[in-house]
């Protein structure tokens, strides 16, 4: 970002400076037309086949008709989809604020230097590299109220033995804290990259002044650090929204519906009933909410970025 | 200075607090695959056997076809990656060239998009194809996580690239693709290397295009051990083995190329808002 607007600049100064004549541009679509067409047939395409299935009332098997905004209206009276709305809320929320706060307290942490920083950071980072399957099945075993090891160490410091996911009330925040451990690292990541790009020189003259440690994280890294903390927050949104393997691996949604969020819910409409043009209008109505989302989140990142830059 | 190394022990200590779920959940997961069935039922639970249960591993590949699985997965994520790279290498050149900074949007919209939405329109179309019991089904659409993810990579190296050597080449009567093949993709190696990584891990780690579309023969290891949880409830030993079998791959490409994975995540994930 900011690393690079100036890079950008000096490109295009110079170029206008050197008043390259326009003959002399190589032409650079043919690079990228291949691509293009990929992207139109395996991204576009869905895009557009959706849009009329939703349109259409069609379960495998049996013949498509017609059906205009029957999917959408049925949409907004299906009580299970509302709750799946509710539970897609909920755990975005939860998978958002706890890898935020954990990530930047760990990018604070491993911004400093200290003995074998290298490897830790490594080992920190292994988490979301791992297979999100294969973690979701030890975490199962781990979360066995009998045989399971977290109930073992809870009842170490005088914890009563919990259910974990094998109960309605428990099961949210049990796959939010899967979710925290597996993707605690790439809010780490970006926030590490933003504290790359924070000048000393202000600490330097805040430690002259006599600024205490809590204050010149409140009063300088924070501000300086925001954009990227907004990025961590609209990526971190966009992906926890879109959990599908932690959850279907683990408790497929259940106990009953207890965890099936949207992506859930549209998995089992169209896989499960196969029932592709109600299972589309929730792809669609799914996407919208992402979006919506997303642009909130954006609108608010233009705006720190514009008081960050009137502080400047 | 004493005051300093006391910070530094300080520091050590708050990462290694930091970084303990993590190790626990690795070292757990050996564990769980080296237990025989009494070891891993026992409780209080047992970190370290007194035997370890080799037969796990020998299991998971005798009685569940993982050597069929591993092929399948080796040919989906291999042809899927080659082929985000023969196209997606260009297209980032292009586009970082071109300045085209509105087809950024089309790449953060592909990542915004849930998988399974793309699912329900390909799989009718593979079905109407005919080639479902195939694997192509899948390499194509791995595609959709791997040529986002070059691309991506591949804008940010090229923006970063000087451009004089390539003009200068140009002046000299190169071709706009020999300017690319003998001048822009030879400085752009590491920068594809990242690429090469990321999309390999992303690619190896899906999971719900292949739940969808793989039959028995198709199957990549996420499926198949999902699959093993969903038919061998009890035995936790060749299951944690399995799940390891799994990630390994992908956990000792992130520990040998560290330093290009977290380089390539930071530059993406930082223009990725």
């Amino acid at each position: 970002m900011s690393a690079i607007a100036p890079e950008r600049a000096g490109v295009t100064t110079q170029a206008m400076e050197e008043g390259q004549p326009l003959r002399l541009a190589p032409n650079y679509w043919p690079f990228v037309i291949p691509a293009l067409v990929v992207v139109g047939a395996v991204i576009v395409f869905p895009w557009a086949f959706t849009l009329w299935m939703s349109i259409n009332s069609w379960t495998l098997g049996q013949s498509r008709s017609f059906a205009g905004m029957e999917n959408y209206l049925r949409l907004a009276s299906d009580p299970r989809f509302w709750e799946s709305l509710w539970h897609t809320l909920t755990y975005t929320f939860l998978s958002v604020i706890a890898p935020m706060f954990f990530g930047t307290v760990a990018a604070l942490i491993f911004d400093a230097r200290f003995p074998l920083r290298g490897l830790l950071r490594g080992v920190f980072v292994m988490p979301m590299m791992a297979t999100p399957v294969a973690v979701a099945l030890v975490w199962t075993m781990m979360f066995h109220p009998q045989l399971g090891v977290l109930n073992y160490l809870l009842s170490l410091v005088g914890v009563p033995a919990q259910e974990w996911i094998f109960n309605a009330n428990t099961v949210i925040p049990s796959l939010v804290a899967v979710e925290t451990w597996q993707w605690t690292p790439l809010v780490m990541l970006i926030v590490l990259g933003g504290l790359a790009s924070v000048p000393r020189e202000p600490f330097e003259s805040a430690e002259i002044d006599g600024a205490n440690a809590w204050q010149q994280f409140r009063y300088l890294t924070l501000p300086m650090i925001a954009p990227f903390l907004m990025i961590a927050v609209i990526i971190r949104t966009i992906d926890a929204l879109k959990s599908f393997d932690i959850i279907y691996a683990m408790t497929q949604g259940g106990p009953g519906t207890a965890s099936e969020t949207i992506n859930i819910y549209l998995y089992n409409t169209a896989f499960s009933y196969y029932d592709m043009g109600y299972g589309s209008a929730m792809a669609v109505v799914f996407f919208i909410v992402i979006v919506a989302l997303s642009f909130i989140l954006l609108m608010l990142r233009q705006r720190s970025q514009w008081v960050d830059a009137e502080g400047k | 200075m004493g005051s300093r190394l006391l910070n530094k022990i300080g520091l050590f200590f708050a990462a290694l607090v930091l970084v303990s779920p993590a190790i626990l959940f690795f070292l757990w997961m050996v564990s769980l695959s080296l237990k025989f069935e009494i070891d891993n039922g026992a409780y209080p639970p047992i970190l370290i056997p007194e035997r370890f249960a080799w037969s796990n591993y020998a299991k998971v590949f005798e009685e569940n076809n993982f050597l069929l699985y591993l092929w399948n997965s080796v040919l989906v994520t291999g042809t899927a990656t080659l082929l985000a790279l023969l196209i997606g290498v260009p297209a980032g050149y292009g586009i970082a060239r071109l300045k085209a900074e509105r087809s950024a949007i089309v790449i953060m919209i592909a990542r915004m998009t849930p998988g399974l939405s793309y699912l329900i329109p390909l799989f009718l179309l593979f079905q109407w194809l005919g080639i479902l019991g195939t694997l192509w089904p899948q390499i194509i659409i791995h595609l959709v996580v791997t040529v986002p993810i070059v691309v991506w990579v591949m804008i940010g190296y090229f923006e970063t690239t000087p451009m004089e050597l390539e003009e200068a080449a140009s002046i000299d009567g190169a071709s706009s693709w020999q300017v690319f093949r003998l001048v822009a993709l030879p400085i752009a190696k590491p920068g594809i290397v990242v690429a090469f990584i990321l999309s390999i891990i992303f690619s190896w780690n899906n999971f719900v295009f292949g739940v969808v579309l793989a039959s028995r023969e198709t199957r990549t290891l996420p499926v198949a051990v999902y699959n093993m949880l969903s038919y061998e409830q009890v035995s936790w030993g060749p299951l944690a083995a399995a799940a390891l079998v799994v990630t390994l791959p992908v956990l000792v490409l992130t520990m040998f190329a560290q330093r290009q994975i977290v380089a390539g995540l930071t530059a993406g994930a930082v223009k990725g808002g």
